[in-house]
């Protein structure tokens, strides 16, 4: 039983990290808290129930252009709004961030109403898989399966490429990157696409085996704050292992205790390791 | 001279495998100005961190009048009368330069008005009075560096650590920081400075302590140090050194 | 004497705010319009508290409405078990909020940074989980509170909202108080001096981690009144509504809408943001369409992007550096 419930936990790690990966990109690479960020993830959830619903596409099929999007609204997240708050005092980054959230959710409630929405009918729904003692969903697999793809792809555009090295270099000092002939306005853009590639793919993934609500992306950004801060901000590698733990962690921790402190216990661990590791598992 | 105000013995200081200082000794007497000189990367500011307990040194020992201050928090050695200021100047940039001083003023009261008492005071004396009210944001860099003294003074030490409060000042605004450590030497400050700028401390300087590598390779007063041996060395290189001793 | 004579003119304005605030309520006689005001200077006291830990010492925390919940419960549950006077109950819930802060504070001040304000959240959230599963406070179920006689000692008012408005006018004064001597004291300049350098701090004498851990139980004492406040305001409570994250971060949003750090911003903010969203929720909030919010979160985006001083800051260009608006910010 221990099994089933830690295999279903990693699984849903997986998905947590990508959506941390993203948000940690934004924090590391501008120190901004993007508090919209659940709601980019609840849009691209949405984005794959209207292509279903109305053109009867597959979420798995119609993932590279929810992406695509969500790209688009990151991107222009920034052009829009956080370019002109990236260097300003104080918190206001955050109140940015944080009432485009508000406008998001509402929107959303007030475009497609609060219900709740299933797709029922995607190809991997209700299909089981059984690998000797543990029985996971198919949605969770191709979940976990498509997260870690995308987490890799985004480690090794981030590692690897020339653009991912500019990245890093604008995270560590933004003004001698902008010496070195970095244009760092359009890293900072292009992160905040990247950052919002990541959700689209998890809000896609997510939409096959997930209730689709102006509501749902609220947690999930709440975990990826934790996660992100439990690895050590702006670091990838760091979001990858703690949202697994988190995942391991939300699923013993609910069915030793009860489900209803499976949140507190994330939460509580997060504390724990913190007082051993005050930046963090992976931070420095 | 008076007596021995700080005592350093056998002080090391390690990063990882890095030696920083290397079993530094020496003693800093009432009522002089002490510099510290060296090469770039000698150790100066790693000491000075030890000594004002921003590190805590690998093995060795600090003692201020008589105290043990070994690995104490800098905030209670400066408690005990040992002020410092940095060598990276770190105004704090959204208050004033008197609220600057006057933060540092209350350290041995809680009352404003003593406190602004002791602030005007120390403006007076660090000719900060007429920039009073400028944020410390927008300070050029020689009246920050002043304000680093003023409010690292305000907090009414027997011993001051200057470190390298004259770089990258001009030549009259080296004068006026050499003029200030005089007035404070006299008002009965001991002074421990860390500097590069020769001309600058030499004339002030009762003595030297020479750092080259991690260890104290000379220490006198400034006409013994200029002509030591192993300071030439350091400072100008071997070869340069064998020349001067052809001649 | 530039900066006597802009305190001087600071503290007026200050002083005229809140004579007009305290009028107010006499002037219009509108049940709606009472309870805005209620809701207005009770945010611009939990802002005024939550500027002293975040605005003035530069620990950001998004878990006050913690506080504030521990003090709704306590009072709410005494009074409901056992009568006990609401004012009672806030004293009490005062002095447990303050020993939760100081429990909470010494592991969180290890951490700086956003690690600090993660922190925080996530203390406020098991929080309110405990309380959701807590049977003895009914859990999800949330208290309501027993509707008594009208009077002072059980804090109930039904025919009047003006009470009510009085006695958190009375609870913010008292706060603004604090806040003023806080920061015009000792203990004020030590804060800010924590809040530009933690180095420089220890170099003239501070210990960072007392001072931060007095600011912490001054603005969580302050706080947790008002969630006693609330509750018998209200009647019912649930910890949804008062350990929720919307509200920690409602006291965020509008103190630093307002100008963090600074006295009047949480009174700008909360007279902005206040009737904003409790008029457009009057207005629209009925369509359950979520309007109201729409507005709100836009509004809250655009002060963000072209005032980021926040309202004070666009107030102190206009009124007090004309000429120098807008210069000399970098340092």
């Amino acid at each position: 039983m221990l099994t089933q419930i830690i295999a279903t936990g990693i699984l849903m790690g997986f998905v947590y990290s990508l959506v941390a990966v993203g948000l940690t990109l934004t924090w590391g690479v501008l120190d901004i808290i993007n508090f919209a960020h659940g709601e980019f993830l609840m849009i691209s959830m949405y984005s794959a129930f209207w292509i279903y619903t109305l053109y009867n596409v597959d979420p798995l099929l119609s993932l590279p252009l929810t992406t695509i999007m969500a790209f688009g609204i990151g991107y222009g997240t920034y052009k829009v709004i956080i370019r002109k708050v990236v260097d300003a005092p104080g918190l206001t980054a955050l109140l940015a961030t944080f009432g485009f959230s508000l406008l998001l959710r509402n929107l959303a409630q007030f475009l497609w109403s609060p219900n709740y929405r299933f797709i029922n009918q995607s190809f991997v729904a209700d299909k089981k898989l059984t690998l000797g003692p543990i029985i996971i969903g198919l949605p969770q697999v191709f979940a976990a399966i498509g997260s870690i793809l995308m987490t890799l792809a985004i480690f090794y555009f981030i590692e690897r490429t020339k653009t991912g090295r500019a990245i890093q270099a604008t995270a560590l000092d933004k003004h001698t990157a902008l010496l070195m002939g970095i244009p760092t306005e359009k890293i900072y853009a292009l992160t905040f696409g990247i950052s919002g590639a990541c959700v689209g793919v998890a809000g896609a993934l997510m939409s096959t085996f997930f209730p689709i609500h102006p509501q749902s992306g609220a947690l999930y950004s709440l975990l990826a704050f934790v996660i992100v801060a439990l690895g050590g901000f702006g670091n990838i590698k760091g979001a990858l292992y703690s949202g697994i733990l988190i995942g391991i962690t939300e699923a013993v921790g609910g069915f030793l205790l009860g489900t209803q402190f499976k949140y507190a216990i994330v939460f509580l661990m997060y504390l724990v390791v913190i007082q051993i590791r005050p930046k963090g598992l992976f931070g420095w | 001279m008076g007596e021995a105000m700080l005592v350093l013995e056998h002080l090391t200081m390690k990063f990882g495998n890095v030696v920083a200082n290397e079993n530094v000794s020496f003693q800093v007497n009432e009522g002089e100005i002490l510099s510290l000189i060296g090469p770039n990367g000698a150790g100066k500011t790693t000491l000075f961190n030890c000594i004002t307990g921003f590190y805590a040194p690998f093995s060795g020992k600090v003692s201020f009048r008589g105290q043990n201050i070994t690995g104490m928090r800098p905030n209670k050695i400066c408690k005990l009368g040992l002020a410092r200021t940095f060598q990276i100047v770190k105004t704090l940039k959204e208050m004033t330069v008197r609220e600057n001083i006057l933060t540092g003023a209350f350290l041995h009261t809680r009352h404003m008005k003593e406190a602004s008492k002791i602030a005007e005071e120390i403006m007076v004396l660090t000719h900060l009075q007429h920039k009073a009210h400028q944020l410390g944001a927008n300070l050029t860099i020689a009246d920050k560096k002043r304000v680093e003294i003023a409010r690292a003074l305000a907090t009414k030490p027997q011993l001051l650590m200057l470190d390298e409060a004259m770089a990258g000042l001009n030549q009259t605004e080296i004068k006026d920081a050499m003029e200030l450590c005089l007035k404070l030497k006299k008002s009965g400050i001991t002074l421990v400075i860390v500097e590069h700028i020769m001309e600058a401390i030499m004339p002030i300087s009762d003595r030297v302590v020479v750092l080259n590598a991690g260890k104290k390779i000379a220490e006198g007063t400034p006409d013994e140090v200029v002509n030591h041996d192993q300071v030439i060395k350091a400072y100008l290189g071997e070869r340069y050194h064998a020349k001067s001793k052809k001649n | 004497m530039v900066a006597s004579k802009h305190l001087f003119k600071q503290k007026y304005i200050l002083g005229w705010i809140c004579i007009v605030i305290a009028i107010l309520p006499l002037a219009i006689h509108n049940i709606n319009f009472h309870h805005v005001m209620i809701l207005l200077v009770m945010y611009a006291a939990l802002g005024q508290a939550w500027n002293i830990i975040t605005g003035f010492t530069g620990q950001t925390s998004f878990g006050h409405a913690a506080f504030f919940g521990i003090g709704a419960y306590t009072s709410s549950v005494l009074f409901w078990r056992y009568m006990l006077s609401p004012w009672v109950g806030m004293l009490l819930g005062a002095v447990i909020a303050t020993t939760v802060a100081f429990l909470v504070s010494y592991p969180c001040f290890k951490l700086k940074g956003h690690y600090f304000a993660i922190a925080t959240l996530a203390i406020g959230e098991i929080i309110q989980q405990l309380f959701v599963s807590w049977e003895y406070v009914e859990g999800a179920t949330g208290i309501s509170l027993p509707v008594m006689g009208e009077g002072f000692l059980q804090l109930q008012f039904h025919r009047s909202k003006l009470p009510y408005f009085y006695i958190v006018y009375f609870l913010f004064i008292l706060v603004l108080v604090t806040a003023y001597l806080v920061e015009h004291s000792k203990m004020g300049y030590y804060l800010k001096a924590i809040r530009e350098s933690h180095e420089v701090s220890e170099a003239i004498g501070i210990n960072p981690t007392e001072y931060k851990v007095y600011a912490m139980l001054i603005s969580a004492f302050l706080t947790s009144i008002f969630g006693s406040f609330y509750a018998s305001y209200i009647l019912y409570i649930d910890p949804f509504m008062v350990f929720s994250l919307p509200l920690s971060m409602r006291i965020v949003l509008l103190t630093v809408l307002g100008g963090l750090g600074t006295l009047y911003g949480p009174i700008i903010g909360a007279a902005v943001l206040i009737p904003l969203s409790e008029y457009t929720r009057i207005f629209f909030g009925g369509t359950g369409k979520g309007i109201d919010l729409i507005i709100f979160g836009f509004l809250v985006v655009a002060v963000a992007c072209y005032q980021p001083k926040g309202i004070v800051g666009l107030f102190q260009k206009l009124f007090f550096e004309p000429s120098t608006a807008g210069g000399g910010k970098n340092g």
